[in-house]
């Protein structure tokens, strides 16, 4: 017993020495800042005026370039979202004009969108949209604050599972879209390329997408980039896991649940267990 | 085990079909009356807890297959669907998700528990045979599992697993071709590896009967490893005793397996994976799910591709062998002084060439991978063997019945003596 003390004491010791060792040499000024999100958390939820003026950069700015297939018009007023009511969902569908057809005539034909549309891609195909964009595909936004993460490493990774940190993809996109500065000297960057600090490799195809002032706001947030940056990330991390909301309730009823049947479990067990010596 | 039914069939239908088909007997001496140590740990809950995850992973899994759909340019598309838009198709898709990361947690941990306490020494050998075709099984489900949402990583590790067959000499090529159904990892892959997903669990299910069979027959081990000498002093029965405690360890197997569900479901997945699989596309690391990086942590550290295969295979088949490569008679790691280090030793290497599985094979990590899978196989196949030889063991327990009592003092014996009464 005292030996396998001192085997997890000296395993304990060497993670612990050596932790601080691999950050610094690391050199982590690279790593996106861990932002605070209103759905963070085992009792976070989306914040709907976030979500709301998310979904304004989102279309006015973004959805120039990147399509978002899974999402749907209905989705807008779906619980756990923006909050929008079923008419204005409508209304906003009604904006957009959509391919539909064949009619009778065996003709397609445009009409206004409906809640049951998807959201209508910027470009025919993909090779459209690498044309349009100096060769560089952007990437479709439906899942996307789920396909990116920024890496701790040992034994940060470790934390996060403690933590409930799940929030990787949108604190890099966060730091993605306020990372555009000058780049360094001596730093060549590519033609074509924009210098990003957050970017892998820090040479990325979009040009710097939005700026401040750029999208009005009319709920009295200021209309900064940073504001802009976090609340269409938070939109997209809504996008990509719209039951987000609904998950982390019913999670919580299920954890009670499950806490007050162990418990009684336990001491049926004990009972069970009273007069046999183990 | 044989013997110990007590099962009376009560009334006269009852009586009926039990001289035809005696199954109720069947399942009343296999969960009821099974005599099982009364010394056992919370360690030995995990074969309950592993049943009651096949059974997750089947349910969820067949709910789930009634919504996907098997098609390289839409799977990715039919599985956010049910993500989306199939009611509670989120849940679903992330308790068999987590679902296999727990299974493997539940594996390992149930594997590590037999190693300690020496669970695959005569007569357990079949039994523990058994043991490794259902963990090899289990691997390949989860690897055909994981190609399914048609990500990135679902195609790119389908494509670094499947060419490992291509260093078989002379006819590798054709073999992989023959597993891709193509010249490149594609939607004959998908389909067939779709159908052995859903085919495989049953296999698994019915080598768990074999396995629990023929753990039924010989009798459980137990953490003092001695064989159960008296029924009456050394054992309760299974029902109420086992039962009550087994539940409450799968609940609390829950409560953990919940955590990851509903707060932490990505934790264990690979941000890649919510790419759309490309395969003009390649990720900057392909990296395995983390259960199987230990291997693929051995497969790397070697410098040539067939030695490479050859060295993952081996590092599996070696466990086969283990009830004959551990040549001591004592069981537990308990009255094994030297073991017991060497077994925390072993866990520890197992640990670490899980890390390096994870890092890129490059530097100081592939000299840490190549010394850890040395000293893989060094404990199979050296250390373990002449530990037998040289290993003095400490003095075994005259019973499980007296093991209890040295442990707890002579106030309690009173109770140990007819535990069987109390069923």
């Amino acid at each position: 017993m005292i030996k396998r003390s001192i085997l997890f004491g000296a395993v304990a010791a060497a993670l612990l020495l050596g932790a601080p060792a691999r950050a610094a040499e690391g050199g982590h000024d690279d790593l996106p800042h861990r932002e605070s999100w209103s759905f963070a958390g085992p009792f976070g939820s989306f914040d709907q005026g976030q979500l709301q003026r998310g979904f304004k950069v989102f279309r006015e700015v973004c959805a120039s370039c990147h399509s978002a297939n899974f999402f749907y018009f209905r989705n807008l007023s779906q619980p756990g979202g923006p909050g929008f009511s079923e008419a204005q969902a409508k209304a906003v569908a009604s904006e957009y004009q959509i391919t539909d057809g064949p009619n009778d005539q065996g003709e397609m034909f445009q009409r206004p969108g409906r809640l049951s549309d998807q959201w209508p891609a910027p470009f025919p195909n993909d090779q459209a949209a690498r044309v349009a964009n100096g060769g560089a595909l952007p990437p479709d936004f439906s899942v996307l604050a789920k396909a990116r993460a920024s890496h701790v490493g040992f034994p940060g990774f470790i934390l996060d599972a403690f933590t409930q940190y799940q929030e990787g993809g949108v604190d890099y996109i966060h730091a993605l879209l306020t990372g555009y500065v000058d780049p360094p000297e001596g730093t060549k960057v590519q033609p074509g390329l924009h210098y990003n600090k957050y970017f892998p490799g820090h040479q990325i195809a979009m040009p710097k997408p939005i700026s401040d002032g750029q999208v009005e706001y009319t709920d009295g947030t200021p209309a900064t980039l940073d504001n802009y940056s976090r609340d269409v990330s938070a939109f997209m991390m809504w996008m990509a896991e719209p039951h987000l909301d609904a998950r982390k309730r019913i999670g919580f009823q299920v954890m009670i649940f499950l806490f007050v049947f162990a418990g009684l479990l336990y001491f049926t067990k004990k009972k069970v267990w009273k007069d046999v010596a183990h | 085990m044989e013997g110990h039914s007590t099962y009376q069939p009560q009334g006269k239908i009852a009586r009926w079909f039990e001289s035809r088909l005696p199954i109720v007997g069947l399942l009343h001496s296999s969960a009821v009356s099974y005599p099982t140590p009364k010394n056992l740990n919370y360690w030995y809950t995990f074969g309950a807890i592993l049943t009651m995850m096949l059974g997750v992973q089947i349910l969820s899994g067949v709910v789930l297959a009634m919504h996907y759909t098997a098609f390289a340019p839409i799977s990715f598309a039919r599985v956010e669907h049910i993500m989306r838009d199939v009611s509670f198709g989120w849940l679903l898709r992330y308790i068999h998700a987590n679902g296999a990361s727990m299974f493997f947690i539940a594996v390992y941990i149930h594997i590590f528990r037999g190693l300690y306490y020496g669970s695959y020494k005569a007569p357990r050998e079949v039994l523990w045979i058994l043991g490794v075709i259902i963990y090899l099984l289990m691997m390949a489900t989860a690897f055909m599992g994981y190609v399914l949402p048609w990500g990135q990583m679902s195609y790119w590790g389908a494509t670094v697993i499947t060419n490992l067959f291509s260093a078989i000499p002379v006819v590798g090529t054709v073999i992989v071709e023959w597993l891709w159904g193509g010249y490149s990892v594609g939607d004959p892959t998908l389909n067939r590896f779709f159908a052995l997903h859903y085919l495989l669990p049953f296999m698994i299910a019915g080598v768990v009967i074999l396995h629990i069979w023929a753990l039924h027959h010989v009798g459980q081990n137990n953490p003092d490893g001695v064989e159960v000498k008296s029924v009456a002093k050394d054992t309760v029965p299974f029902t109420p005793y086992a039962t009550v405690k087994d539940i409450f360890g799968m609940v609390v197997f829950l409560l953990f397996f919940s955590y990851f569900i509903f707060y932490i479901p990505n934790y264990m997945g690979h941000p890649d994976n919510y790419i759309p699989a490309n395969p003009l596309s390649t990720p900057a690391h392909i990296v395995p799910e983390w259960y199987f990086l230990p291997f693929y942590a051995i497969l790397r550290s070697i410098p040539d591709k067939l030695g490479g295969v050859l060295a993952m295979f081996s590092a599996i088949a070696v466990l086969a062998f283990l009830p004959w490569l551990d040549t001591s008679k004592v069981r537990s790691a308990r009255y094994r002084p030297l073991y017991r280090q060497f077994f925390w030793i072993f866990a520890v290497v197992a640990v670490g060439l899980g890390y390096l599985g994870s890092q890129p094979a490059e530097g100081g990590f592939v000299i840490a991978s190549r010394i850890l899978t040395a000293y893989y196989f060094i404990h199979f196949l050296i250390i373990l063997p002449l530990l037998g030889l040289f290993e003095r063991p400490k003095p075994l327990p005259a019973s499980i019945a007296d093991a209890v009592l040295a442990r707890h003092g002579a106030t309690v014996v009173a109770g140990a003596a007819a535990p069987q009464t109390k069923g």
